[in-house]
Formats: structure tokens, sequence, C-alpha cells
């Protein structure tokens, strides 16, 4: 037998939303085959890593803590990849953000207003796009390619990170360690749900993948974006300008890391150390693709990926595997999407040998 | 000066040669038309897959072939996504460097406190004991050697052979390639076999011999270096090899620095070479026509010989 694939006379609708399903339907089979191949049992392996993690009020509180980061950075890349815009860097902008609110934090300790969280969080989406801008300069200006501009930029944003916090902004009474003092309460988002982690940074995630909606839905520049991506020729002969797609696409997915970098360092860390993000940038880049390039299914993806990190670590203490499956998975579950959506455009069709 | 000058050169062109490998097996890989992103995490495959087997059976060689086809392995995994199932070449590349981040970090953990010996240096008879150039250049790592040679060969094979001449017009035109009754999607599987397996080896390099251990995440943004280099080089073999070895000189810069007692913070030279990287490609880029000229015409374009 072999499969054939025979293009669609047109693209399939309903194909274009099946693929994340199939995608984490086939991610959850490879799970079992992987605790298989370690000698776990499956199923409970399958509860240790999905069901137990948010059994409970505060599992759900963290589902929804590690899940704000992503759906914020995602909802901001996925305004740039709807235009061809490949904005990887969004790690290191995430970084700047934590520098630019965290430092404000420091420098303003004796501050005790609600504008101050405020101040800090507007100072993060800016450090986050003066990072971002650098791709989108070089690429407006040299043509130079943002992918990897964007990406070197995150290697130098965590060395960055690690001299501020070693050097000028240790905390002196730290005993030696590289961080800074932690923050005032004034600087901290306020916590949601009592004796969970959950905080309001929640809320302003919300409010930038509904304001990312509006834009990539509602207004006319997010619809020259979308066909800047779709047919760059078609656009240009609109009128619609290449460049304030690459500056806004960039820009946008900056902003939103940048955010995302004071949600964590205002939020569960409460300082500035010299890791603030388990690759939330990277996996982002998933969510945005599993999310469709749609705000909303981005809020969805982006429950299912911070699952995946809960399982991770539920996987390292209740069945003693490195919490860097969750990388495995995060991996398997794109490939998997990238794999189902050749549904979109063929029909794959089951041939007998003797038929062809 | 003499005395250092040696051990410039001879860190010089170990630091470089993980590229030399990557960079020229991406060079081939995009000369057919494919854009692999998933560089650095064939990278790390091969690394672990290296280490883990040099561990096992403690014999180099058995390592670098361990390497070589776990890289080739990781990009048989793009090649299905992007050439079989048309995906998206920059979304599957992103995707096979994300996943081999987890999986040779998931992999590793249990290898993190084990150190291996380096291998030793192969002095070639004779041409060693030339004085001054026998200890800079003759006295290497075997797989240094191999890189050159590889270098040699594969500007052989693209520009003198009759496949490399095939493989360039799938690159240029794969459109015509097929008209004629070449077998485009073949050939371009196999440049992608031939760019992960060049990959691992790069890795294999770095995890049993260049820093004899396995660290998470150690090839540290070189995949994503050697991408850069191929434009830099403007897709010519040569070139690849004097870019690799102006990083290397560029990531050893800093140990000398800091031998030298140089008063700057250790993070600044550390980020030099990713701060090379940006400056290299504006310099490049800046020229619209030597990309133009110089890029495959159909790189990074999906293909598919119905559609």
């Amino acid at each position: 037998m072999w499969l054939r694939l025979e293009a669609r006379a047109a693209p399939s609708r309903a194909m274009r939303y099946l693929p994340p399903l199939v995608a984490a339907a086939l991610t959850i089979v490879a799970g079992f085959a992987v605790s298989l191949a370690l000698g776990r049992d499956p199923l409970a392996a399958f509860y240790a890593f999905f069901v137990q993690p948010v059994s409970s009020l505060n599992g759900v509180a963290e589902l929804l803590l590690k899940a704000s980061p992503l759906m914020l950075i995602a909802t901001g890349l996925a305004i740039g990849y709807r235009a061809n815009v490949w904005n990887i860097g969004a790690e290191g902008q995430l970084i700047l953000g934590a520098i630019f609110g965290g430092g404000l934090a420091l420098h303003l300790p004796g501050v005790d207003s609600r504008w101050l969280l405020a101040a800090m969080v507007l100072a993060g989406a800016l450090g986050g796009m003066l990072w971002a801008a650098i791709p989108a300069l070089l690429r407006s200006r040299f043509n130079t390619n943002e992918i990897l501009v964007s990406l070197m930029l995150v290697y130098v944003a965590s060395l960055l990170l690690s001299y501020l916090v070693q050097e000028p902004w240790r905390d002196p009474q730290g005993f030696n360690f590289p961080q800074s003092k932690m923050f005032a309460d004034a600087a901290l988002y306020p916590i949601l749900l009592d004796s969970t982690r959950l905080n309001a940074g929640f809320l302003v995630a919300l409010a930038v993948v509904a304001c990312g909606w509006l834009f990539v839905a509602k207004s006319f520049l997010g619809y020259q974006m979308r066909v800047a991506g779709l047919a760059g020729a078609a656009a240009r002969y609109a009128g619609f300008s290449a460049r304030r797609s690459v500056w806004i696409g960039m820009l946008a997915g900056g902003a939103a890391a940048g955010i995302a970098g004071v949600g964590e360092v205002a939020g569960p860390i409460g300082q500035l150390t010299p890791s603030i993000s388990p690759g939330y940038g990277f996996a982002a880049i998933i969510v945005a693709f599993v999310g469709r390039l749609n705000p909303v299914g981005i809020f969805f993806a982006s429950l299912l990926m911070s699952l995946l990190y809960l399982g991770g670590e539920a996987a390292q203490m209740e069945l003693r595997l490195p919490s860097a499956i969750t990388g495995l998975f995060q991996g398997m579950l794109l490939f998997f999407l990238l794999g189902s959506d050749v549904l979109i455009h063929y029909r794959v069709r089951l041939l007998r040998r003797a038929a062809a | 000066m003499t005395e250092l000058l040696v051990p410039i050169v001879v860190a010089t062109l170990a630091a470089g040669t993980p590229l030399v490998f990557a960079a020229l097996g991406e060079l081939v890989t995009e000369k057919s038309g494919v854009l692999n992103l998933g560089v650095e995490g064939m990278m790390l495959v091969g690394a672990i897959a290296a280490f883990a087997a040099t561990v096992a059976s403690g014999n180099t060689w058995v390592g670098v072939i361990a390497g070589m086809l776990a890289g080739a392995a990781m990009s048989l995994v793009f090649a299905a996504l992007a050439l079989t199932l048309q995906a998206n070449q920059v979304a599957a590349g992103l995707a096979l460097s994300l996943f081999g981040l987890g999986l040779s970090a998931f992999a590793g953990k249990p290898l993190e406190s084990i150190a291996l010996q380096a291998p030793l240096v192969f002095r070639i008879p004779l041409l060693s004991d030339v004085p001054l150039l026998g200890p800079m250049l003759f006295s290497h790592q075997p797989l240094v050697y191999l890189s050159w040679l590889l270098v040699a060969l594969v500007s052989w094979f693209l520009y003198r052979s009759r496949a490399g001449l095939v493989l360039r017009a799938v690159g240029e035109s794969p459109v015509s390639a097929n008209a004629i009754g070449y077998p485009v999607i073949a050939i371009r599987y196999l440049a992608t076999l031939f760019g992960g397996a060049m990959a691992g080896i790069g890795g294999a390099f770095l995890s049993i011999v260049y820093t004899p251990m396995w660290v998470e995440g150690m090839t540290a943004g070189r995949g994503w270096i050697a991408l850069a280099l191929v434009v830099f080089a403007t897709w010519r073999p040569g070139r690849v090899l004097a870019g690799a070895y102006l990083f290397g000189g560029v990531t050893i810069a800093q140990f000398f620095a800091q031998g030298a007692g140089v008063a700057v913070a250790s993070q600044l030279l550390s980020s030099l070479p990713y701060l090379a990287t940006i400056v290299v490609l504006v310099l490049i880029s800046r020229h619209p026509n030597i990309i133009r000229l110089n890029a495959p015409v159909s790189l990074g374009k999906p293909y598919h010989p119905d559609a």
C-alpha cells in the first residue's frame, strides 16, 4: 500500500482547524510510546503528566500563571508571522523587558504607588521593543535576515542580564549570589487567588490577547499585513508598505515579550536573577503556530503548552524523569502540527499496489 | 611573539572546526534549494549521540559515526516534513532546532557528570616538523584535517562534477530540473541528509574533542552562526572555511584577552561572536546584488512535482 498526496482544488477550511487537534492527539500517543520505551506504565504516566497537575485549584492557578507569558508573546509574534516577519528572538526581548521593568523597580525602591507597576509594564514593553527594533532596522535598512539577527540577540541579552545581576545590580546582602534585591510590594503584581501564585499579570495577558484579536481580525492595518504575508506582490501593488509590516511585526512581538518579562520578575520571581524564563520565548513560537496565528487559538494553545510545562515538572517528581522531557514534547507537538497541515492543501489517498 | 602565535592559531582552528562542518553541510543543502534552519538542533543531537557512543565504546571514531548518523536522522525528520509533506521550511527548521534542544537535554541528563579524555592530536609526519608552520597547521585533531578534505571535496563536487551541476540546477530551478527528468525531491533529500550528517559531525567535534563532556545546550548558538556563515560565504565552500576561522578567532579572543588581564566584563567578551555574526550579516546583505547573484534562486520555496 502507498500513501499518495493529491492536491485539493481549493484549500480545505475544515482542515485548517483540525491539525492542532490531530497534533495534540499524536503528541499524547507519542507520550505513551516514550513512557513504554522508558519502562513506565503509560496510563500512570498520562495521569501524572496531564491530569494530576490540574486536579487542584492550585494546579489550575499554576496552569494560568505559566500560560500568561506564552499567550502574550505568541499573540505578539503571530502579528509578525502573519506578514512573514520571522522574529524568533522573543526570549531575548523578554529578558530586556525584565531588565527595563526590573531596573525601574530597583531604582525606585521608596515609591509606594500602584503607578509604579504600570510604569514597569510600560518600561518592559519599551525594552522589548528596543531589542526587537535592532533586527527590524537591519532588515528594513540593509535587508539583513531578521531570523538570525533576532536569535543572536537572545544570547547577547542573556549575557547582559548575567552581567547586571553579577555586577552593578547585585544585592550586597545576597550572600554573593548573582541576583538583585527583592522588589518592594508596590513593584509586584497583586495576587488574584489567595494562597496561589496566580497574579494580575494574567489579566494583562488576557487584555493583550484581546487587543491582538482586534488588530488581526478587525483593523485595516492587520488586514494589510496579512495580505503582505500571503501575496507580497499584490500587497506592493495595492501600495501596502513592506517596511511598515517589518516594523510593526517585530515591534508587536518585542512589546509583548517585554511585558511578559516584567510579568515574570514582578510575579513569581520577585527579583532579577540570571535565568528568568524556562524558554517561554521559544515555546511561544510553537504556541503561535499551534494557535493558527490567531489570538483565540493562541489562548487555547497556551493552555496546552503550559500543561506540558507542568507535566514535565510532575514527571520529574512522580516518574523520576528529567523535566527536559517538556522540550521533547514541545518539539514533537510542532512536528505533528506541521505534518498534519498537509491536509489543508492535499488529500491523502491510500493506494493499493495493484491499483498503482 | 611566535610562542603565542602557535597556540592562538591552533585554538582558532579548533574553535572554527565545528562551524566548518555544520556550515559546509548546510551550504550543500541550500544549494539544492532547501533552507534547513534546524542546524542547531542537529548539532546538539549529534553531540549527545557522539558523546554517549564514545562513553559506551571508548572509541572516538565510533562516537563520530554515531554523531553523523544522529544528525542525518534528524535531517530526515525535517526532509519528511518539508519535502514530502510540503510544510513551511522556516517553521519545520525551527521545529527541528527546538526538538533537538529538548531531545538532547532529555537524553543527556544521565551523562552530565562524565568527562572524557580528549583524543590525541595527529602530527603529520615530516610536515609537522617544519618550524612554525608545522605546529600551526600540521599538528591537529584528525577531524580538522577531515574538515579540510571535505571543503576540497565539496568544492570539486559542486563546481567540477556532473552530479554537482545537477544539484545546483535543482536549487536554481526545480521545475526545469524536473522537466529534464531529474528526481528533484530525491536529490533534495540527499542534500538535506548530507547537511544533517555534517552538522552531526560538527556536534560530535564539540562534545568529544573540543570540550570533551556533555552540557545541555552546549552548541551555544553555533548552529545559527553556521547558517549566517553560509550567507557570509555567499554559498562558496572555500569562503566557509575562511569565515569559520574568523569566528573561531573571535571565540577564542575572549580567553586570550582574559589571560592578558584586559579589564572588560567577561560577558561582553562572550557576546562578541554573536555581535560579530550580526555585523558580518549586515555587511554582506547591504548589497542586495551579492545575495541575489549568489543565493540559489529557489532557496526555501516549497516544490511538489504534481502542483
